[in-house]
């Protein structure tokens, strides 16, 4: 499981750097997605794998923290989707401003002249 | 003095609810909502005032004092702090004085526009004064989120062709950096298992030899994040278009916002890596100074190559967290607590003066009707113009005064005095300060080259802004006979900002002597940790 995720992890990774260094404001943002999604799971891993177990600990007497999942990196995961979609969102908008004022979808708001 | 509990949250608070009052309001009350945001920005430079009393003690006794605020009221180093200490203080101080003038000038005639401008503006403000304030470093990331949302509305503000290219690529480069800090904050955690920064302090020298390289990567990766903010070189190359690009108020406010990356390394890199920290003391020291010295010499040359106002403050900007980062970093290797009291207050007056030569750009600059013709074009874009009786309104307010030329060009001067570190006004003793420091330390150790290099550059970048200023200004103040149209609430703030630094200028002893307490309190690690680590909670109410 631990070799599944980590290999998850690095090709989501790998493939956000790549398109979000391209020309095309399309493939930046598809790749700062695939980036927020390989962060994303890189945060959840932090809590450690373990399957089966609820982060939502009884309360009173004593707890065996190890029968539990750790609920901080779920909850940090939470929070890091819903900014990481609202910014993406926000991001989406502005690329279409710029289409839409400079009549072309390179990053930079012109073709190369070459 | 005792204060209410609660005044610590305020910061936080009064943006926020003014902020969602104004959205509750139809776009068309612009009077009224900059109205709300005013008061707000007043109410929160009276709360940094009260705090700076608060975190230093009385004056006589000038102790450091470190203020919790538990949020759940949980026990401190679980649950989530605000934590005020000098530091905080002090940059609560400047984002208040900083943010008043700025909006003021908005008022003019910028938040007219475009949309949100003025709830934008107060959740910028409410990002700022949240990171400056919070203990833990996962609500560092959401105040920084908070902010950077707001910035890139900011950012747009006034729309065109180059702000949003300048704002895509913003936005681009602020959303990498958060991933990445994202990284550093889950590493720390799944390493050292807290967030908590006094926690984390204590833990670091306690690290095994398997987690120490573990920490250390998460700390890159948290610094990557923060220097994309500070702008420190070679992370730095969206800065100069993006504050170019943004409309003047917002490059005023965008001034503190680079202080905040320099704000949180300072805090982060003292807390951690300071000289308490066993063998990871001084991690990154060398990287700091090396890359400040970098960003002094690019903000330099970009200072001197630079053609507009904007964009030669942009570059401005560069130098003064080129400066502060390459103080810290001598700071963190040599324990340097008088360069970084002299840093300190470098940082206050180059970020004033900074605001200010960022509102100056445009009445100076501005060409005949300039203004008023954009205004006409954006309210048409906007379909603006019919709703209120915008022209009887602006009239009223932006009568112009006589003897413009003359004012903006004092203003100007003072301005150019404090960048480029002139006697008499407060850049030249905040940069003597850090020289002195330099030089007496080389003095006793003369291989020290990280420090004559300083010395040098801290002189020439002080020159060169000189140089291209003083050209600046012949060009546009003295070659340029007619005398700009320059309404009162245009002028008003610029002269706050130079009041302000005027005032700390006459004002200097108390304010060098309370940030020389600071600078002791952040090379002792001991006084935020010990203040953090052993607050009891509150408990309920007995009533």
């Amino acid at each position: 499981m631990e070799l599944t995720l980590s290999l998850g992890i690095g090709v989501l990774v790998a493939s956000g750097v790549w398109l979000a260094l391209r020309p095309r404001t399309f493939q930046v943002i598809v790749g700062l997605a695939l980036l927020s999604y390989g962060v994303n799971l890189f945060i959840f891993a932090m809590g450690r794998l373990v399957t089966g177990a609820a982060p939502i600990m009884p309360k009173g007497g004593f707890v065996n923290p190890e029968r539990y999942a750790d609920p901080v990196p779920q909850a940090l995961v939470l929070t890091a989707i819903v900014i990481s979609f609202a910014t993406t969102a926000l991001f989406m908008v502005v690329i279409m401003a710029s289409r839409g004022l400079t009549g072309t979808d390179h990053v930079d708001g012109k073709e190369r002249s070459s | 003095m005792t204060l209410p509990v609660h005044m610590l949250v305020m910061p936080i608070l009064v943006p926020l609810l003014a902020g969602a009052i104004m959205l509750m309001y139809d776009e068309r009350r612009r009077q009224l909502k900059l109205s709300i945001g005013l008061v707000s920005c007043v109410l929160q430079l009276g709360v940094a005032i009260a705090l700076i009393d608060r975190a230093g003690g009385s004056a006589v006794e000038g102790r450091n004092i470190v203020t919790l605020y538990l949020l759940g009221d949980w026990p401190s180093p679980y649950g989530i702090v605000l934590v005020l200490d000098r530091l905080s203080a002090v940059m609560l101080l400047l984002t208040a004085l900083v943010a008043l003038p700025a909006l003021l000038y908005a008022g003019a005639g910028w938040h007219r526009n475009g949309q949100h401008f003025s709830p934008l503006f107060q959740f910028l403000l409410m990002g700022v004064n949240g990171a400056f304030l919070t203990g833990d470093l996962f609500n560092l990331f959401v105040f920084f989120e908070v902010m950077l949302a707001a910035s890139y509305g900011l950012l747009l503000h006034g729309t065109g062709r180059v702000r949003v290219g300048a704002g895509l690529h913003y936005i681009a480069v602020n959303l990498l950096a958060a991933m990445l800090f994202l990284l550093g904050v889950s590493l720390i955690y799944g390493t050292t298992g807290t967030l908590n920064m006094a926690d984390l302090a204590t833990r670091i020298p306690r690290l095994t030899d398997a987690q120490r390289p573990m920490v250390h990567a998460a700390a890159a990766l948290l610094a990557g994040a923060f220097l994309i903010k500070a702008a420190m070189w070679p992370l730095c190359f969206w800065l100069p278009n993006a504050y170019g690009a943004a409309s003047p108020p917002v490059a005023a406010v965008f001034s503190l916002l680079t202080k905040v990356g320099v704000y949180v390394v300072i805090r982060l890199g003292l807390l951690l890596f300071g000289a308490q920290a066993g063998a990871s003391a001084g991690f990154g020291s060398n990287v700091l100074a090396a890359g400040g010295m970098a960003t002094m010499v690019f903000g330099a040359i970009g200072v001197l190559q630079a053609q507009d106002l904007g964009r030669m403050t942009g570059n401005l900007v560069l130098v003064s967290s080129g400066t502060l980062l390459t103080v810290l970093g001598l700071a963190l290797i040599y324990d340097d607590a008088p360069m970084l009291t002299a840093a300190l207050y470098y940082m206050i007056a180059s970020t004033l003066a900074l605001a200010a030569l960022f509102l100056l750009a445009e009445p100076i600059g501005r060409k005949e009707g300039g203004i008023a013709g954009l205004l006409a074009i954006t309210a048409e874009a906007f379909g603006l113009d019919a709703e209120d009786d915008l022209d009887e309104e602006r009239a009223e307010q932006n009568r112009p005064i006589p003897g413009a030329t003359a004012l903006l060009g004092l203003a100007f001067l003072a301005c150019v005095l404090v960048v480029a570190g002139l006697p008499p006004l407060a850049g030249f003793l905040g940069k003597f300060g850090m020289l002195s420091g330099a030089i007496e330390r080389v003095t006793v150790l003369p291989n020290l080259w990280g420090h004559w290099a300083f010395v040098v550059l801290l002189i020439v970048t002080g020159f060169c802004a000189l140089v291209a200023l003083s050209r600046w200004g012949i060009q546009s103040l003295w070659a340029n006979t007619d005398e700009p149209p320059l309404p009162v609430l245009e002028i008003l703030p610029i002269l706050l900002l130079v009041g302000t630094v005027a005032l700390l200028t006459i004002e200097a002893e108390p304010a060098l002597r309370y940030l020389d307490r600071t600078a002791d309190a952040l090379t002792r690690n001991q006084v935020y940790i010990g203040g953090v680590m052993t607050a009891p909670p509150v408990g309920p109410d007995p009533s």
